[in-house]
């Protein structure tokens, strides 16, 4: 049971339950949506990116706990980050969930709460949905 | 629960070498049946025996081993039309699953006779192997989809149906059993209603092939389509059952080798049906393997499992119906033995993950169904029985979900 622990974090509920940046921007505004067609999961991210820079961002969607917490936690990590920034974040996190880092994870914030993810291969894809649609997002920033 | 039926689970598992123990797997309690079965010994065996003593391409050889293989594999199609008492084995057609043979016959069937303006009806409860095909062929055709919709408690209306036929639809395409729902469709009365239009009719039976009695002359489908794999018989290996007139009238879907009579540069002669829908070298050993989960099934007998299996969905039902904060879809008390459920706010997602860590295994999301998804209002976590499930199973599961309740904060640790 040390492994839902790990996967279930106290970190990981609280963003569930209390998401941070949702909600939707005004134009002008980059929106992309990321879809997992196999279990509806859903997140619409809207972020503002000005002098190359992501100013604000926000998410709205639906799905299990693990793809909005996640969401959740990448705007509060994002937000304000240079766009080289966020994509040198996304690969981090992309590693992090299949349990590809090495080293300290401490730097990273909340977001290291989604360690826990590489014990269930078949959640990886809950714990990237946000930021897969951020790295597209990101790809119509300039 | 009192046990009146004559069939002992734990007796059929020993039958089963997924649920002997395994040094590098842990045993679980499989509840994803309507996803695959498990195989028994004998299926295992029979196609393992074909590909290490009998293996030879069919109808080519000019040698012992391909006569041999042509006759299991001919065997095969004549114990498939014995097992569904189609009136000929040529009315039996070898395809890689429900979805390939639902697809030949909106290709063959649909591109020949559907024309623009004309009608196909599909209920709100398809699965996308029974509902793509068909929106394709609408969209290809110039033809109009006609949505069957579901009840609340979510059955089928048959003066709905009614209301829906007219003299341009061509075609009604039903599940037999919702892969969701668990609802067992009238699919005898739907056919009558069907046919009295001048339409024809195609039961989708994947979801009941393994669980009922199946008579495609009782139910006077005109086709019917199941995949072996849900049946306890190998992957790669489906039938699509059609009136001998149709595959008489209806087009080759694949072309190549083994469907033609004659070939000349100016002059092509199609074999007959079967043959001329099973282009290529076909899936021989998972015919011979689905050969041996016919045997199977009956050997315990379809209504002793239809009763066995009804028997313990009505267990399940209570169960499940005693879980606080549990949503149950579906139509109550007579269904199938498949069981989609929310739990309170928690997503299906997360209620599969937990159930994994206990043990339990069942499958969460849309079920290849969005537009029913859609319909109860996103993803849905989901049980389904086979022969080899037993009252301890279900219980298992619903030890589980209290701890989903636990863990997700619905009930008090």
């Amino acid at each position: 049971m040390t492994t839902l622990n790990e996967l279930y974090q106290e970190i990981i509920l609280d963003h569930y339950r209390h998401p941070r940046g949702r909600g939707e921007l005004e134009p002008p505004k980059i929106t992309q949506e990321g879809f997992n067609p196999s279990c509806g999961d859903e997140i619409i991210l809207d972020l503002r990116v000005q002098d190359g820079r992501v100013q604000e961002i926000r998410f709205r969607g639906r799905g299990c706990s693990i793809s909005q917490a996640s969401a959740s936690m990448l705007t509060e990590a994002v937000q304000g980050k240079t766009v080289e920034q966020a994509r040198a974040l996304i690969q981090q996190v992309l590693a992090l969930v299949k349990g590809e880092t090495e080293g300290d994870i401490e730097a990273l914030g909340d977001i290291a709460a989604l360690a826990g993810v590489r014990y269930f291969p078949v959640r990886v894809k809950c714990a990237t949905l946000a930021w897969h649609a951020l790295d597209e997002a990101l790809k119509h920033a300039e | 629960m009192t046990a009146t039926y004559r069939l002992n689970a734990g007796e059929i598992r020993k039958q089963f070498p997924f649920f002997q123990p395994h040094p590098e797997m842990r045993s679980v309690v499989y509840l994803d049946n309507a996803a695959t079965t498990q195989k028994p010994y004998a299926v295992i065996e029979a196609v393992s025996n074909f590909w290490a003593h009998h293996n030879a391409n069919v109808h080519r050889g000019g040698h012992g081993a391909g006569a041999r293989a042509s006759e299991m594999y001919e065997a095969a199609r004549t114990r498939v039309a014995q097992f569904l008492n189609a009136p000929e084995p040529a009315e039996i057609v070898f395809t890689r699953g429900t979805t390939e043979a639902i697809n030949l016959v909106a290709s063959s069937w649909g591109e020949t006779f559907v024309q623009t303006g004309d009608e196909i009806i599909v209920t709100e409860m398809e699965h996308h192997a029974n509902l793509l095909p068909w929106m394709r062929l609408a969209e290809k055709r110039g033809a109009r989809l006609k949505v069957w919709r579901i009840t609340d408690d979510g059955r089928l209306n048959l003066a709905d149906l009614d209301r829906l036929l007219t003299k341009r639809t061509r075609l009604v395409a039903v599940s037999h059993v919702s892969n969701v729902l668990g609802t067992v469709n009238p699919v005898v009365e739907i056919c009558q209603r069907a046919h009295a239009a001048g339409a024809l009719c195609l039961v989708d039976a994947a979801q009941s092939v393994a669980h009922m009695p199946l008579d495609v002359q009782a139910i006077d489908c005109d086709f019917l389509a199941f995949s072996g794999h849900k049946a306890y018989g190998p992957t790669g290996i489906g039938v699509l059952y059609a009136k001998r007139a149709w595959l008489e009238a209806m087009p080759p879907y694949h072309v190549g080798g083994g469907m033609v009579q004659t070939v000349r540069w100016e002059r092509l002669v199609w074999a007959e049906p079967p043959a001329k829908f099973e282009a290529g070298t076909p899936p021989i050993g998972e015919a011979i393997g689905l050969h041996a989960a016919l045997d199977f099934i009956d050997g315990i007998g379809r209504d002793t499992i239809e009763q066995y299996e009804h028997e313990l969905t009505q267990y399940a039902l209570r169960r499940l119906q005693e879980v606080p904060d549990l949503r149950l879809y579906g139509p109550l008390p007579d269904r199938a033995g498949i069981f989609a459920f929310t739990l309170g706010e928690i997503h299906p997602h997360d209620i599969a993950t937990v159930l994994d860590t206990h043990e339990v295994a069942i499958r969460s999301g849309l079920h290849c169904a969005h537009p029913l998804g859609e319909r109860l209002g996103g993803a849905t976590a989901r049980a389904s029985l086979a022969i080899y499930n037993d009252t301890h199973h279900i219980d298992a599961l619903i030890d589980a979900l209290h701890a989903v309740r636990r863990l997700f904060g619905l009930a008090r640790t």
